[in-house]
């Protein structure tokens, strides 16, 4: 049962993570007074994409062409290995939060030698800038899972989510506050939302991720974005199960509630969007330090 | 008349072409560089064309302290000593006149073409630029293509890391040889290339124009023009003012501002519409008055939507001054020090955000501006800030003047017929544009007809202060800079 709710949460996951930047760009219209694009929106783009051509650079290598795959592939394993809210992810192990991470690791790894392979100013300066800022976000994920790890004394991400909502002491609510906090800052930098990034601006010399895929095209284009969309579920998820733990016991109804906590992140992401400006790149890195300093003093806490 | 010192002329003052006294060379360049130094600034600096031997240089310099300008010249050769080691202002008129007319500034620092004409000495984009050598610097160009919907234009940093340590800029893409076709004689087409000149500064341009023809033929525009033509000038200054601060609201992602500014711009624009048909002016300013009359409908219309605007624009842009976030980017980003500002030769908004307080309205009224005091909004910190919150304090001054003088219009024609110009005069003409001073300056030959034209955009001042504003930023914040100069790139290339 279990096992089919999983596998149904990874299709859910698959088919509608698109529709979370829909709902990102509805919010955000909504707070400037906009009516704001169709909620199915990505979609539309994502197919107008893959009915695209591409057109590859004779300075670029296989690597240039790899990076689209690896990034999407990455961001699928993702999906698999987490867990959303007190539903176990489909595969689960000891150490998967330790994959986790380096899943994702890769995927950047691969955009930026990708981003450097074009040999463009611009994006080299993308390049330089994500490996700055994700030196010190992931530092940030794995402090926080790992606090969460102490105190629910698991190695396993679907483990250590089924401990919070299993939980209730005292010590676990304090550490997942906190966790929460910390994996918000995370998601952020992470996606290139607002404060960090802004995922709508045309102005090349302030970009940092969108930066490095400006020489993507058609397909290649569609597999990036689709794959950021599939990351920021990933997110979202690992979130929502730190910040809500609630749980119904109905397997189906977790996944319903699971799948309003990732949407609920997304609007919430609309209106850090909407209300905020974009930090100076130079003040992003205090951001992540606060980010980390909320993970440290959890894990604190947690071995306490 | 000593022939060794200047004519003093009011603005928009036609005198006869001989009485500007030819200095010597030495003489010239004494008396520019001394009275910039004195707090004039250097308004123009051109060759006169046609094409005569020798080639005579003429320099406008505007007196803000006493209110007039001076007009002086030299004849020359092939070269002669440069201006710009003793007067910066005088470095990108120097390279002009290199340009067009092949004198030689001799000792200019950087002396290369600012346009690409053609047939000229340089083919397009083609030209070596200052370079810094080191392990870690790295170089940056970007455009002439831009990924917005903006006008074409060459950057090229000198960047360690993400810091900037230089910003050239090279522009000249936009040449389209207005000035040349200007000469000859008043052609039909003249009034559209005076519109065009910079689309966004129409009532700008046309009333520096027009002020100077009226001027070559001793014509006076009736007072009810004169009004209706300062009342379009601060209709475009609201417009573009608040364009720019949703544009820059953009640049640091703040939504909400820039959603509604880019809304309630339209409806400044729709104001000017209403006036003349036109959103961005045309044809509303002619020569000898104006094109449009309004009534008291429609004064009252405006008047009612003006109501509409200002409470949309407090709401919308206190939100931004009051958003930590955004005054973060804006506060110290791009500082150009007031010092530096008046070396340069800075004009209008960033040299009033600077703390320079520099006005052609107060300074050098004209028009309606004459019988009515315009405050003159400074900053002081020439940080993106600054020239946001001078805009902001310019949009408000704009709409209580308009409010003052669009009920009490001067009664009488709105226009007057235009008069031949006389011959063998010259005139220099200055108007405040929404970006600063514009300066015109016309020659006519001994049958009347226009025999040089010379525009100087307020952006042929700035563009330079940009390039300051960048030394030491961060990479990233230059399209936050560049938004909050809003230079014109046809308006500078002409």
């Amino acid at each position: 049962m279990t096992t089919i709710v999983s596998i149904l949460h990874v299709i859910l996951a698959l088919a509608m993570s698109p529709l979370l930047i829909g709902v990102i760009n509805r919010v955000k219209a909504g707070f400037a007074g906009r009516q704001g694009q169709p909620l199915f929106q990505p979609y539309f783009d994502l197919a107008k994409l893959l009915r695209k051509g591409a057109v590859y650079s004779r300075t670029t290598t296989w690597i240039f062409r790899a990076a689209p795959v690896v990034g999407l592939a990455g961001a699928m394993v993702a999906v698999v290995l987490v867990p959303l809210g007190g539903l176990p992810g489909l595969l689960a192990f000891p150490g998967d939060l330790v994959v986790l991470a380096y899943v994702l690791g890769t995927t950047r790894f691969m955009t930026v030698l990708a981003a450097l392979d074009t040999g463009s100013a611009f994006e080299g300066m993308g390049a330089s800038r994500e490996v700055q800022f994700s030196l010190l976000a992931e530092p940030v994920l794995l402090l926080s899972l790992a606090a969460l790890g102490v105190c629910t004394r698991s190695l396993a991400l679907s483990d250590i989510y089924a401990g919070l909502f299993a939980g209730g002491a005292g010590g676990v609510a304090a550490t997942a506050a906190m966790v929460a906090a910390a994996l918000l800052l995370v998601l952020l930098a992470e996606n290139a939302r607002i404060p960090v990034d802004d995922p709508n601006t045309h102005l090349e010399l302030t970009m940092i991720h969108e930066v490095m895929v400006l020489d993507h095209g058609g397909v290649d284009l569609a597999c990036i974005q689709y794959g950021a969309g599939v990351k920021l579920w990933v997110f979202s998820a690992l979130l929502v199960g730190a910040a809500a733990p609630c749980r119904t016991g109905v397997a189906f109804a977790d996944l319903a509630l699971g799948v309003g906590g990732v949407f609920a992140v997304a609007v919430v992401v609309g209106v850090v969007e909407s209300c905020m400006a974009r930090l100076r790149l130079v003040r992003v890195p205090q951001m992540l330090v606060v980010g980390g300093v909320l993970a440290i003093a959890a894990l604190l806490w947690a071995l306490r | 008349m000593a022939t060794d010192a200047p004519v003093m002329v009011r603005n928009a003052q036609a005198v006869d072409s001989s009485a500007v006294p030819a200095l010597s060379v030495d003489r010239f360049r004494q008396v520019v560089t001394e009275e910039v130094a004195g707090g004039a600034r250097l308004s123009a600096l051109l060759v006169l064309a046609p094409p005569r031997v020798p080639r005579r240089l003429l320099a406008v310099i505007a007196r803000p302290l006493v209110g007039n300008l001076g007009l002086l010249a030299c004849d020359v050769g092939d070269s002669y000593p440069s201006l710009t080691p003793s007067c910066p202002a005088a470095h990108w008129f120097e390279r002009e006149i290199a340009e067009q007319s092949g004198v030689r500034p001799e000792g200019h620092p950087w002396l290369k073409p600012i346009r690409f004409v053609a047939g000229g000495p340089a083919d397009v984009g083609v030209m070596d630029f200052f370079r810094m050598e080191g392990e870690e610097i790295h170089e940056v160009a970007v455009g002439p293509v831009h990924a917005g919907v903006i006008e074409p234009g060459h950057f090229r940093f000198q960047c360690q890391g993400e810091t900037v340590h230089h910003l050239e800029i090279s522009l000249g893409y936009q040449h389209r040889g207005v000035e040349r076709a200007m000469a000859g004689g008043a052609t039909p087409r003249a009034r559209h290339y005076m519109e065009t000149l910079a689309g966004d500064t129409t009532v700008g341009h046309m009333t520096a124009y027009c002020r100077a023809m009226e001027a070559l033929s001793d014509a006076r525009p009736p007072a009810r023009a004169e009004a209706l033509r300062a009342i379009a000038a601060e209709l475009e200054r609201i417009a573009n003012h608040l364009g720019d601060l949703g544009a820059m609201a953009g640049d640091v992602g703040f939504l909400p501002t820039m959603s509604y500014c880019g809304r309630i711009r339209g409806d400044a624009l729709n104001l000017t519409a209403l006036l003349c048909g036109n959103r961005f002016g045309r044809g509303m300013v002619v020569v000898g008055g104006v094109g449009y009359d309004v009534d008291a409908a429609l004064e009252d219309e405006i008047l009612v939507r003006l109501d509409g605007i200002e409470k949309d624009a407090a709401g919308a842009i206190e939100l931004m001054f009051d958003t930590p976030s955004v005054l973060s980017r804006f506060e110290g980003t791009g500082i150009v020090p007031e010092e530096l500002a008046r070396r340069i030769g800075m004009v209008g908004l960033a040299a009033r955000a600077s703390g320079l307080p520099c006005d052609v309205r107060h300074e050098f009224p004209y028009g309606l501006y004459q019988f009515t005091q315009m405050p003159v909004c400074t900053w002081q910190s020439g940080d993106c800030f600054a020239r946001a919150y001078v805009r902001w304090l310019e949009i408000r001054q704009s709409i209580v003047f308009i409010r003052e003088h669009m009920r009490s219009l001067p009664g009488g024609p709105m226009r007057q017929e235009p008069r031949p110009s006389q011959g063998g005069r010259i005139v220099a003409s200055l108007s405040e544009g929404w970006r600063g001073e514009i300066c015109h300056v016309a020659l006519t030959d001994a049958d009347g007809r226009l025999a040089a034209y010379k525009v100087v955009d307020p952006s042929f001042h700035n563009w330079f202060g940009l390039a300051c504003a960048l030394r030491d930023q961060q990479i990233s914040d230059f399209p936050l800079c560049n938004k909050s100069f809003n230079l014109s790139y046809c308006g500078h290339d002409l």
